[in-house]
């Protein structure tokens, strides 16, 4: 990039003007939404003590994840200006739809288990959460993807699944925490799998990228993500290692799971601000891609 | 002036003096708030680019050349005045989860400030870093193209106010016509460099309500080479989320299979 391929180096697109909150409610969202899956996996193979934990943190999850939304937001009074339309365009239109059937759902799937009343109720309400717990989880992935942003715009394949993976670490580290270590075995082979993903498709997205990936290894992002590998890796690996005998590791492991995906979601966060910031990440693909449709006119 | 017909601006930065007057005229008639005194040191540019607060901007190049005669250095003054593009394919539109971003009956793209939330997510979604959130009052803002002005058959504010039409208000298609042909003037007359930037309807945004004639490469003035509507991927993106979404509900299967 030379002095000509920018005007005085400044940005071409605009940063987010989003808080850390909403990074915030990456997390929360997607311990609600992989929450609701584990509970609902759980509950239907008879891990009962485990499926309270997860639905209980699924509606923790939730409810943190409503105000973290509406302080964001320049006019908050106006937060149900959100279900004026519904827009299948617009990710957050269908976040908003998607959370405000969820949202109940994953209240009643608690409330019912931990009160012991509307079995039945309690029930389908787990279902219905378990098949949008999903969704929540990895909505937030495409709501970033569908931006001009280029570190989060050319990650728009790998980005789900880095949430996927991010959502299940964190919410299985929850559970594994609550749940006495005897019946929280399904939570340490999620956590795994889910460790897994997420490391994994963070590594495949920076591939992707390239040089648009810098924010992802340089800077405060990159830093982040390198904490976000170590919390992680580790999580997992003590979860399998301590977690099956004593609870103190299991406990441990958990923070260090949710450690990790919440270093995850800030080094995704913060990447896209450094993205903008950088005129060349935004100019450089696209005048290979002007000179490239010129050379095969 | 028929209703249903698509209206533009054609800028041809060929002429433009950097007077900003059309700034300024934004700025009166839209009652555009103060966007700070500020000395940037970037020729005589001290408004820095689009903004909740800047409508049109004025950019200053100054390009060091050689002039081909005389052989002498010298510097040549490149003056562009930018707007908002009322995208053909607007993302900051298709992003917006209120509705607040319409398309008006004159295919321009406008927010309606009675039902912003101040959500804020057109904002990295505009290829060009045109719309943007006014902080203190907490609402997106942007060029209307004067929506008020064109409903009572008045031309926007910055074309009525330019001094050198450097600034065209009419019907698109019109335009198009008038830039082709300036286009053709200025080639002929060797102008290397001169190109149109946002006239092809072919482009990554399906062309600009507003578009203009350039005469270095659109990056040289801030703006996107080859701006694409970040929508056009979306479909991509949901099959990736579906993937990673059953991802999520298989490793949780197979977490809770009670071993036999
Ligand atoms: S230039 Fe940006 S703000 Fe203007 S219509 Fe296109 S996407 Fe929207």
């Amino acid at each position: 990039m030379t002095a000509g391929d920018s005007y005085y180096g400044r940005p071409v697109v605009k940063a987010p003007v989003w808080k850390p909150a909403i990074a915030l409610y990456f997390f929360t969202g997607g311990v609600a939404g992989a929450s609701s899956v584990l509970g609902f996996a759980a509950s239907i193979t008879g891990h009962r003590r485990l499926a309270r934990s997860a639905f209980v943190a699924s509606a923790a999850g939730l409810a943190a994840s409503g105000p973290l939304l509406v302080v964001d937001l320049g006019r908050p009074s106006r937060f149900l200006n959100m279900l004026r339309v519904a827009k299948p365009t617009s990710p957050m239109s269908v976040g908003s739809w998607v959370l405000t059937a969820f949202g109940p759902a994953s209240m009643l799937a608690a409330a019912s288990v931990v009160t012991g009343r509307l079995p039945r109720m309690g029930r389908l309400a787990a279902g219905v959460a378990a098949a949008l717990g999903p969704v929540v989880a990895t909505y937030t992935a495409v709501l970033v993807a569908d931006t001009a942003i280029p570190a989060w715009h050319g990650a728009h394949r790998e980005l789900p699944f880095l949430f996927a993976g991010s959502a299940a670490a964190s919410a299985s580290g929850i559970a594994l925490a609550c749940t006495p270590v005897t019946e929280a075995g399904p939570a340490r082979r999620l956590a795994v799998l889910g460790a897994g993903l997420e490391l994994g498709a963070f590594r495949a997205m920076e591939s992707r990228l390239g040089e648009v990936g810098g924010p992802y290894r340089d800077g405060r992002a990159g830093r982040l993500a390198r904490a976000a590998e170590v919390c992680t890796g580790a999580g997992a690996a003590l979860a399998v290692l301590g977690g099956r005998r004593r609870r103190s590791a299991a406990v441990a492991a958990g923070a260090l799971l949710c450690a990790g995906s919440l270093c995850t979601r800030f080094s995704v966060f913060r990447a896209g601000f450094e993205s903008a910031a950088d005129p060349a990440a935004t100019v450089g693909p696209q005048r290979r891609r002007a000179d490239a449709s010129v050379r095969s006119a | 002036m028929p209703v249903a017909m698509r209206m533009g601006f054609f800028t041809d930065t060929s002429i433009c003096i950097g007077c900003k007057a059309c700034e300024v005229a934004c700025k009166e008639w839209n009652n555009v708030p103060d966007d700070g005194l500020n000395f940037l040191g970037t020729s005589y540019d001290n408004t820095g680019g689009l903004s909740s607060d800047t409508w049109r901007h004025v950019a200053f190049i100054e390009q060091p050349v050689t002039v081909p005669r005389l052989g002498d250095d010298g510097i040549r003054w490149l003056m562009s005045s930018d707007v908002c593009k009322h995208c053909t394919h607007a993302a900051c539109l298709e992003v917006c989860p209120t509705g607040a971003l319409f398309r008006t009956e004159f295919d321009t793209v406008v927010v309606q400030q009675d039902i912003c939330n101040g959500c804020g997510y057109c904002v990295p979604a505009c290829p060009f870093g045109v719309i943007d959130k006014r902080e203190a009052d907490g609402r997106v803002w942007k060029c209307t193209l004067c929506y008020d002005r064109l409903k009572s058959d008045l031309e926007p504010a910055c074309a009525q106010a330019c001094p050198t039409q450097s600034i065209q208000f009419g019907p698109h298609d019109e335009l198009r016509e008038r830039a082709a042909g300036r286009l053709g003037v200025l080639q002929d007359a060797g102008v290397a460099g001169a190109q149109l930037y946002g006239a092809d309807e072919t482009d990554g945004v399906g062309g600009f309500g507003a578009f203009f004639l350039l005469l270095d490469k659109p990056e040289v003035y801030g703006l996107p080479p080859d701006p694409v509507v970040t929508t056009r991927d979306l479909p991509r993106m949901w099959k990736a989320a579906a993937g990673a979404a059953l991802t999520l509900i298989g490793a949780a299967a197979v977490a809770c299979r009670r071993p036999r």
